[in-house]
């Protein structure tokens, strides 16, 4: 029972990172149709960016950062990724936007490659060690640990999800991005700026990614370069999983994929994680290419 | 470029492969037999990628198929070279169409990242797997013999693989000038229009991805029995980027363009041993500019296609004026 | 003998219907019309008939086939061929390699034959370029065989669309506003080369169209849709003057 119940809560923790990752590929898929594959490297590039704030913040981990510290970093972090995601699109991306897609899907593995190698000659190849400190206590139900740590980081999802999900619904960027997804050329006739609505959503997915790679450092307590590249994948399988393009599916197959693995890793061991994770997006594929919210996606003639 | 210097040029690089080994010291020749197998690779991928118009990201996959076939099949059950091969290729059609059958039918954007997938659970397979020796790999695996006479020699691998690539080259190009091949163009234009014109997409796709992860797979056995030890490392992601690099800064569908693209990406990093770190960094930024500013690649299959026709016109096929 | 018919056709996107309980028959030998205003659903028709989507109820028959549940190029391959609305070519490819696709369905050559180029191989890639060439002389744009689809003019892209659907060998030839973006000598043209493919190659074709003018001259019979609905058939000259239409196309007077 108490093995069940702490499935639980490390998979909803899991489930969290990849939802706030998934949001962004979901958001970048559903606007511009793309498969950002160099997504997964801005949850790397927020994890090492919060790295070196925090080392700024706490002097190389030897103080304490300080809840108003850490919020700060992390919201900064954010920004900081956040803009980087929109530099990202206007160099790489937007002159390919009317190229076969082919062409920018290889651009996106290219900047993939140059995010966890640059990073890796910033911050070097090896597991840094996050400048952090965080409690270890919290609640325990026979046997479960639920730590505050884990608490917050689900209310920091859930608070960034909510966010999110009012801030498409009820402002008009929101509404400028569905117009976008659903007809560029149209959207631009009827005087919306199509180019600063696509940066801003890599912004936004950015800024997500970042969020979740801050408090991954914080949580698992290392990082390398190499960190997105998995996690990328997954965030995908879990965009998959919802229904591609569709803001809830992203937040409810990220949570359920964190679940489905931890269980899985329960089940077979450490080592066959991912494979239940590509084998789970592969059966998708196969039985509910829609994925479980999604609509109908026919190409248009 | 006109036809006679491109057929010139062909002729020259030939006998400048063909004489390099008498030149050559072994290290150089090392590198140059790896530049050869990145050719068969490139080739092999040129026909998703280039000719199909598929993002493939898990190529290497199939490389280890072909490498771990061989590897195990000789080394656990005493079995010839040779027999090896045809049923790694069995094998890796059997992936292929595993893999690409029920994802070929959905967005072809999902097949890159499907195949991504793909090539991470062969590799974690064979580092789990007692099979293939976990992540310490399979050694010893025994030297082919032709006829009684064994390969042992740089030289020797040296030339079978300049044969292979040679026979994979022909054998790419006459299938990229054929009905197959219009085929797979047509798809890669407009896939709507190709069907309306009776092509069956879904099936012309899974045949691309299917030949393509044959030769891969063959590169993959004559790896195994050059190197005598094959581990999962060789069989990375970053492996399967290489091989999409040579194809991109190549030319997307040229043969030869993916011949000096693959020759590019193993002799380039050599050359530049002192920025080693910055290799991948560097290649990245490669893929970035070759599709902002020249998406062709180095050696267009345009232009090379423009050069065999009118070369097969001289051939004396039927060309009608019209 | 109707060569194609539909069945109470029903197409429905969600709540919408945008096809209802529609059936009509194309006899063979024939040019036939399908018109209606815009939104009427006449290309939603043709997606059907095609294999483009599929219906949400009734029946499609070429000859003794039935076309609901097949693939487009299976559909193809039994005889019926399109063209699209807004020129669907494969823009990088030479005029000639265009229309050579259409003989995809009809040659049967495979990755051996292409790799040891056999006898049976070379002869059929003869007989592909022929055919293929014929198709071009045929819609009257050989100046053009070697250059790259994109580079044609307008008006030469729609007859290699043409020529290309030909090429496919159909029984029956759908065409999608094959005069959309054409001046006046290219209509006079088009309608002399669609009056061709039904006199000297025998094949039925039914088209879609917006040009009222082009319809009345060619049509041997036209259906008329509004609202997914058909509201008027029969011979052009009838069925143009049907008040039903001309309110359709027009307007009511009250509104």
């Amino acid at each position: 029972m108490n093995t069940l119940v702490q499935t639980l809560i490390d998979g909803l923790v899991i489930g969290a990172f990849y939802s706030l990752i998934a949001l962004g590929y979901t958001m970048v898929f559903g606007i511009i149709k793309l498969l950002n594959f160099a997504h997964g490297d801005l949850y790397m590039l927020g994890a090492f960016i919060g790295y070196s704030l925090l080392s700024l913040v706490t002097g190389n981990g030897e103080g304490a950062a300080g809840l108003l510290g850490i919020a700060v970093v992390l919201l900064l972090t954010m920004t900081v990724v956040g803009v980087i995601g929109m530099g990202i699109e206007r160099i790489a991306y937007r002159p390919l936007l009317l190229a076969p897609r082919l062409s920018i899907l290889i651009t996106a593995i290219g900047v993939s490659l140059i995010l966890e190698n640059g990073s890796m000659a910033i911050w070097g190849a090896q597991y840094q060690v996050y400048p952090l400190q965080l409690p270890q206590t919290g609640w325990s139900f026979g046997g479960a640990q639920l730590t505050y740590t884990q608490v917050a980081i689900i209310a920091i999802s859930v608070l960034l999800m909510a966010g999110l999900q009012l801030f498409v619904r009820h402002s008009i960027y929101g509404k400028a991005m569905r117009a976008i997804a659903l007809d560029q050329t149209a959207s631009s006739l009827m005087g919306i700026d199509v180019h600063r609505v696509i940066a801003l959503t890599f912004f936004i997915g950015a800024a997500l990614a970042a969020g979740a790679g801050v408090m991954a450092g914080a949580y698992y307590g290392t990082i390398n370069f190499m960190m997105g590249f998995i996690i990328g994948l997954k965030a995908f399988t879990a965009a998959v999983l919802g229904g591609i393009g569709n803001l809830p599916g992203a937040m409810v197959g990220g949570l359920l994929l964190g679940l489905i693995e931890t269980a899985g890793t329960l089940v077979l061991g450490g080592s066959w994680k991912d494979v239940v994770a590509f084998s789970i997006l592969i059966v998708i594929l196969v039985c509910k290419p829609t994925g479980i919210l999604g609509e109908k996606v026919t190409e248009r003639m | 470029m006109g036809p006679k210097t491109t057929k010139l040029l062909r002729l020259l690089l030939l006998a400048a492969a063909i004489l390099l080994p008498f030149v050559s010291n072994n290290y150089w020749l090392d590198v140059a037999t790896l530049a050869l197998f990145y050719v068969v690779l490139g080739q092999g991928l040129n026909i998703v990628v280039g000719f199909a118009g598929l993002l493939d990201l898990g190529y290497a996959a199939f490389f280890a198929v072909g490498a771990y076939t061989t590897g195990i099949l000789m080394t656990v059950y005493g079995w010839s070279f040779w027999l090896t091969l045809p049923v790694a290729a069995l094998l890796a059609a059997g992936f292929g169409v595993v893999i690409g059958a029920p994802t070929l039918r959905l967005r072809s954007d999902y097949l890159a990242i499907v195949t991504l997938g793909f090539g991470e659970i062969i590799r974690i397979l064979a580092i789990n797997l007692s099979i293939t020796g976990s992540a310490s790999g399979i050694y010893g695996i025994p030297r082919p013999a032709i006829g009684g006479y064994p390969f042992s020699s740089q030289k020797d691998f040296y030339f079978l693989m300049l044969i292979i690539a040679c026979l994979v080259i022909a054998a790419v190009s006459r299938l990229g000038r054929s009905r197959i091949g219009r085929a797979w163009a047509y798809i890669r234009e407009d896939e709507d229009a190709a069907e309306a014109m009776g092509i069956d997409r879904v099936r012309m796709k899974l045949l691309a991805y299917s030949i393509g992860a044959i030769i891969g797979s063959l590169a993959g056995c004559v790896f195994a029995v050059k190197m005598s030890a094959i581990a999962p490392l060789s069989f990375s992601f970053m492996q399967s980027i290489m091989i999409l690099l040579a194809v991109v800064l190549g030319g997307l569908g040229s043969i030869s363009g993916v011949a000096l693209g693959a020759v590019l990406v193993i002799a380039l990093p050599e050359m530049l041993r002192s920025a080693e770190e910055w290799r991948y960094l560097i290649f990245g930024a490669a893929l970035i500019l070759m599709m902002i500013y020249r998406p062709q690649g180095l050696w267009p299959a345009g232009q090379e296609q423009a050069a065999d026709e009118r070369e097969a016109a001289g051939d004396g096929a039927k060309s009608v004026p019209m | 003998m109707a060569i194609l018919s539909v069945q109470n056709l029903t197409l429905r996107f969600g709540g919408v219907v945008a096809v209802s309980n529609l059936s009509f028959a194309v006899e063979a030998g024939t040019i036939a019309s399908v018109i209606g205003p815009n939104g009427a659903g006449k290309t939603s028709v043709f997606n059907m008939i095609t294999g483009f989507y599929q219906p949400s109820e009734g029946r499609i028959r070429l000859g003794d086939d039935d076309l609901v549940g097949r693939k487009p190029s299976e559909i193809t391959r039994l005889g019926l061929a399109r063209t699209f609305q807004n020129l669907r070519l494969f823009p990088n490819l030479s005029v000639l390699d265009n229309v050579k696709s259409g003989m995809h369905s009809r040659t049967r050559q495979g990755v051996w034959g292409a790799i040891f180029r056999t006898g049976r191989q070379r002869q059929e890639e003869r007989l592909i370029t022929e055919t293929a060439e014929a198709c071009i002389r045929f819609v009257g744009i050989e100046e053009y065989a070697g250059r790259a689809a994109k580079a044609l003019p307008y008006g030469a892209q729609r007859k290699l669309e043409i020529a290309r659907a030909l090429a496919t060998q159909p029984k029956v030839l759908l065409l999608d506003e094959p005069a959309a973006g054409l001046n006046y000598e290219e209509k006079e043209q088009l309608i002399r080369l669609i009056g061709e493919i039904r006199d000297s190659l025998g094949i039925t074709v039914l088209i879609i169209e917006h040009d009222m003018g082009l319809i009345k001259r060619i049509s041997d019979k036209v259906t008329v849709l509004d609202y997914g609905r058909k509201i008027a058939e029969g011979k052009p000259d009838e069925v143009l003057r049907d008040p039903r239409v001309i309110e359709a196309y027009l307007g009511r007077e009250e509104a």
